[in-house]
């Protein structure tokens, strides 16, 4: 007796541009019966493509230019359009990365729930109602009668996710493929929805192919894990084994690239704080108009905190947390209703005067490194652009000032490019050299790394630890990532609906958390321990 | 929804006003006096000043605008001076050519529009679609008083197919009234439907790269119904709107379109009133059509929330 | 691949109008409107290449004289209205506050006339002539630019360069003319040439209906309009300008296409 198929079998799958460039190399790999395998790499390793020549729902661009693709032995790849769409929905479901883009915006979820079901299985109406509503109870939607006669742009990101998982599998499908599934959410979120998916999928014998960049994802839910890049695949096997002893040297750097709490505890703040903020309150006024006056949202309700000189501060938080807002109201990009704010003992927006020497010397780095820089300006004109507010510079000052600054970050020799002709990475760190240039004694850092890919956002977090080592400018940086927060800050600030839940040294918040969100926020963050003594899920902080 | 109808119908309100304000401006610019003009060369100084007070002519401007407003709100358009008529009812009555037209045109334009573009994104970069594309380009390329008069040389003239000039009216000769009217609604219908078929394409190609639509794929659903459900409802909002300008535009008149075919319509009721200094009418013309353009748009905005839910929750 | 299809017709036949226009400025076989009641209404021939018409006036003379006064006309419209279009869109939409709500509400009530009705009304208040068509159709097409390009820089607002402009401490002023301005011009160039296109059509309409530079002056729109009388004798006479202006529309819009294609990508890197 032959042993049973696997229920997924990828055998030898190149994929290509139409125009002839390679996209997926020679990919072979397989996906047993309700299993969870990862595919894990960063941009441009054709980990999506993958997942999509799966189901054979490739984008018009690109073309399968050799290999098979076998469903419990039979050879899907082969088969016709119609055979295929048989398939799709009961045989392979697919949850999508951007819960805001993937759900159809001019239907209701009712009828986007109830198509596929009464398009593979012969079933009453009713019978489709209340197997939909059953699903959405599953996955934890409050009022699922009213939900099936709304619009999608009535739920937010996580419960959009869940009904997009609701509807997937709705059919009971036998291999789910999830691309990115969780990465527009955030941690707690995060964590909910993939333990929802697990568990659906455990329930009904579904397995799973889950396509991230996250490792400590594929660390909690993959029990194989294949690492892909360029196109190619690097590194198979079991994830526990994969992850603590990697063969390959990009697997190695993957892993390498993982944000780690550096091992000498940061150090007590000392004298006076630079920046004071007291009670501080911001509130976005909302749409004005003749009939509706939105009750105005208190993004920021009654905020205080210091930051000391050359101190990193760091604040975490959810989405809708409002720690962005109070980034850009402690710096003036946004008014602040109430509350006091000092630097160096004064008011900066006191006067235009005080304003403007605030304003010198405190810059911003943005989080998205595609919209941060002028697309018309040369790297060395951003760059310099700064510096015209510093006049005791003389034109030879500051043209060396741009060359050394554009050396520290790395970028020697960049300075005639524009900024499409740079990476997501290289960007942000002419983004970075931009905020420095004036060499300023505080800096707000606004998710400054999530937009990167893993190796590269170590890599910038690397690059921005050292300068500020060199400079010693005090830092309040913004960030929902908690293994990059443990990594680079010295104190950390923790906040919730536009509070302040908990403050205190990394090691305290880390360790020894007191606030329960908090603690819920550290369960969720996936983490790997590496010790190779322990289990490679870390079941949760201590 | 409410809450959207009742802002949206406050919009109009503002608009409205500053258009009146607008038109009545202009006119008042208008070089030369329409009573001087009434009486030609023969008033006496008496009778042009009597006349002048007849029309309000010698009061303040403001005063002016507040009578006029007053009256016109009232649906009190003033009379012609050319034949005394009153002027609402002919601006109506002309009103009712044009919207014949331009209705009907601007319907199979949509349909024509609608279905072209889809297919043409659905099939995007393919023979057909460039083919679809080069066509449009070129029927946008054509102006509408050359393609009408190139029609009623070939297919009235040349081929003697349909009558050349003139018009009936649908109330007395349904058949006859078509056969006036099948040239001037082929022209613009051509026209707009090149228009439409342009923006139905961009807006189902850019509907047809959302993951919503992979997502409606990836539930084994076929083409037809995928189309048909998820990409022509998303893609036609824009579309929508679109049409809304383009009946907004041409429901004022399609003056060049009425003079190449001779039709009694409301675009020619201005240019003839423009021509023989009529201000009551030329003003009562330009008000209705801006009337008639944000009356269509507000309708169009109205009906939106049928094709995009998310508009009306704002 | 298409951008290049669009480009390689488009810019011949944009060119050669062009060039036509230019040459007319300095000659033309015929005078456009010398008259010759021998030549009446005659064919096309190797001494008339288009025909005479009804006053025995060249064709061809008077479609050269014709193309000078209609891209005349079309360029001073479309610099007028991008000017002043450009200049109160990123006004109002960088600054905002009350002056951008006043601004907007009088744009929108003049966006309630159709472009050429609120020309043609202008029109009759400057009486004829080139000048007053160019004012007219710039006036009638500015709330149009107003409104694009303070779309534009409401979404560039929103860019984080714009943020880090004033985080730098750059003065507003500054901000809009290094960051907000260049960035605009690649959309208002597009924009411009399909305004050159409607300032071409809607200036041949309003000579169409005898609203714009008035007879014996040689435009494709009162050609046609003269034509209209001898459709069935001479039919060459309304063939030779209604091609003009479809070249015309049909070489600036496939330019316009071809420019899109290739700026736009770029600006939406993202």
């Amino acid at each position: 007796m032959r042993a049973p198929d696997p229920l997924l079998r990828v055998e030898g799958l190149s994929l290509a541009t139409r125009s002839g460039l390679p996209i997926v190399e020679d990919l072979s790999f397989r996906v047993d019966r309700g299993a969870v395998l990862a595919i894990v790499g960063e941009s441009g390793s054709g980990k999506t493509m993958a997942a999509r020549a799966v189901i054979g729902l490739l984008p018009p661009g690109v073309v399968r230019r050799a290999g098979r693709i076998l469903l419990e032995g039979a050879a899907i790849s082969e088969q016709p359009e119609p055979a295929l769409r048989a398939l799709r929905g009961p045989g392979l479901g697919m949850v999508f990365q951007e819960p805001m883009v993937s759900l159809n915006p001019a239907m209701t979820i009712g009828a986007q729930m109830a198509e596929g079901l009464a398009l593979h299985r012969r079933l009453e109406r009713s019978a489709i109602r209340a197997r939909c509503l059953d699903m959405l109870r599953r996955v934890g939607i409050g009022e699922p009668e009213r939900c099936l006669s709304a619009y999608p742009h009535e739920f937010s990101g996580g419960m959009r996710q869940r009904i997009m998982l609701a509807s997937v599998m709705l059919l009971e499908p036998k291999l789910l493929i999830a691309d990115e599934p969780t990465t527009a959410l955030d941690t707690l979120t995060q964590k909910d929805v993939l333990d929802l998916m697990v568990g659906l999928a455990r329930d009904h014998g579904t397995a799973i192919l889950l396509i991230t960049h996250n490792l400590g994802l594929v660390a909690r839910y993959a029990a194989d894990t294949i690492v892909m890049e360029k196109g190619r695949l690097v590194e198979a096997g079991a994830t526990r084994a994969l992850l603590s002893a990697p063969r390959e040297a990009y697997t190695k750097a993957l892993v390498a690239a993982l944000p780690r709490r550096t091992p000498h505890p940061p150090p007590a703040p000392r004298g006076a704080p630079m920046l004071t903020v007291r009670d501080f309150v911001v509130t976005h006024p909302g749409a004005r108009s003749l009939f509706r006056r939105r009750v105005p949202k208190r993004a920021v309700d009654g905020v205080s905190l210091d930051v000391h000189p050359r101190e990193i501060v760091a604040v975490v938080g959810g989405s809708g947390s409002g720690k962005t807002t109070l980034g850009r109201a402690i710096l003036g990009l946004v008014p602040h209703e109430a509350g006091t704010l000092s630097f160096d003992g004064a008011d900066p927006f006191a006067t235009r005067a005080a304003r403007r020497s605030f304003v010198l010397q405190a810059q911003m780095v943005f989080q998205d490194p595609y919209s941060s820089l002028d697309p018309r300006m040369r790297v060395e004109a951003i760059v310099r652009e700064p510096l015209r507010h510093v006049p005791e510079l003389t034109a030879g000052e500051a043209a060396r000032r741009v060359e050394a600054t554009l050396d520290d970050v790395g970028l020697r020799g960049f300075g005639r490019r524009y900024p499409h002709e740079l990476s997501g990475g290289q960007r942000q760190r002419v983004a970075i050299a931009r905020a420095l240039v004036r060499r300023p004694r505080f800096v707000v850092a606004d998710e400054p790394v999530s937009a990167l890919d893993m190796t590269i956002q170590a890599q910038v977090l690397a690059l921005f630890t050292a300068l500020q080592d060199a400079y010693g400018f005090a830092c309040l940086f913004i960030s929902h990532d908690l293994a990059v927060v443990e990594a680079i800050a010295d104190r950390i600030a923790v906040m919730q609906d536009g509070r302040v839940v908990e403050t205190g040294h990394r090691d305290d918040i880390f360790d020894r958390p007191r606030h329960a969100y908090t603690r819920a926020l550290l369960e969720a963050a996936p983490r790997l321990d590496l010790a190779p003594s322990t289990p490679v899920l870390k079941p949760s902080a201590a | 929804m409410i809450g959207y109808v009742l802002r949206r119908l406050a919009l109009t309100v503002p608009t409205l006003a500053l258009a009146a304000v607008a038109v009545f401006v202009l006119v008042r610019l208008i070089p030369g006096d329409p009573v001087s003009l009434m009486f030609g060369d023969g008033g006496t100084p008496e009778q042009v000043a009597a006349g002048r007070a007849s029309l309000g002519l010698d009061r303040p401007l403001p005063v002016q605008l507040a009578l006029w407003l007053q009256k016109v709100a009232a649906g009190d358009f003033g009379h012609a001076i050319t034949n005394g008529q009153p002027v609402l009812p002919l601006i109506l009555q002309r009103f009712q050519v044009s919207a014949s037209v331009v209705l009907v045109a601007v319907a199979i334009a949509a349909l024509i529009g609608v279905t072209v573009g889809l297919v043409a994104a659905w099939k995007q970069d393919s023979a057909l679609d460039v083919a679809i594309v080069g066509a449009t380009t070129v029927i946008l390329a054509l102006p509408t008083f050359w393609l009408g008069l190139i029609f009623l040389l070939v297919f009235g003239l040349k081929l003697g197919w349909l009558p050349v000039i003139g018009y009936v009216p649908l109330s007395e000769d349904p058949v006859r009234a078509l056969a006036f009217l099948a040239l001037p609604i082929a022209t613009l219908a051509l026209h707009e439907s090149g228009v439409i078929t342009r923006m139905a394409r961009a807006s189902a190609v850019e509907v047809l790269r959302l993951e919503y639509v992979t997502h409606a794929r990836a539930k084994g659903l076929p083409e037809r119904r995928v189309l048909a459900r998820h990409v022509l409802p998303n893609a036609f909002a824009p579309t929508w709107t679109l049409v809304g300008l383009i009946l907004g535009n041409l429901l004022g008149g399609i003056a060049v379109l009425e003079t190449v075919f001779t039709l009694p319509g409301l675009g020619r009721l201005l240019v003839d009133a423009v021509f023989a200094r009529d201000y009551p009418v030329v003003q009562g013309c330009l008000l209705f059509t801006a009337f008639v353009y944000v009356m269509v748009n507000l309708v169009v905005d109205l009906l939106y929330p049928l094709f995009d839910p998310r508009v009306a929750a704002e | 691949m298409r951008a290049r299809l669009n480009l390689v017709i488009g810019l011949p036949l944009v060119a050669a109008l062009g060039g036509m226009a230019l040459v007319a400025l300095a000659w033309t076989p015929y005078g456009p409107t010398a008259t010759s009641i021998r030549n009446r209404l005659k064919a096309p021939s190797s001494q008339h290449w288009l025909g005479t018409d009804e006053f025995g006036r060249d064709v061809l003379s008077r479609i050269m004289d014709g193309a000078s006064v209609s891209f005349r006309v079309a360029l001073a419209t479309v610099l007028v209205a991008i000017l002043a279009g450009t200049l109160i869109g990123v006004a109002t939409g960088y600054l905002r506050g009350w002056t951008d709500r006043v601004v907007m509400m009088v744009n929108d009530a003049l966006l309630a006339f159709p472009g050429v009705l609120l020309a043609l009304a202008i029109m009759v208040v400057l009486g004829p002539g080139e000048g007053s068509i160019v004012a007219a159709l710039g006036l009638a097409y500015t709330p149009s630019v107003v409104r694009i390009v303070r779309g534009q820089v409401l979404s560039l607002r929103e860019r984080e360069y714009v943020e880090a402009s004033r985080m730098i401490g750059n003065s507003d002023l500054y901000t809009m003319a290094r960051h907000i301005l260049p960035n605009c011009i690649a959309p208002i160039t597009v924009l411009a040439t399909s305004l050159f296109g409607w300032a071409v059509l809607s200036e041949s309409a309003l000579s169409f209906l005898g609203l714009g530079v008035p007879p014996p002056a040689a435009t494709w729109g009162n050609m046609l309009a003269a034509s209209r009388s001898y459709m069935e004798s001479a039919a060459w006479l309304s063939l030779a300008p209604g091609l003009c202006i479809a070249l015309t529309l049909l070489g600036v819009n496939l330019l316009g296409d071809a420019l899109r294609d290739r700026l736009d990508p770029r600006m939406s890197l993202r």
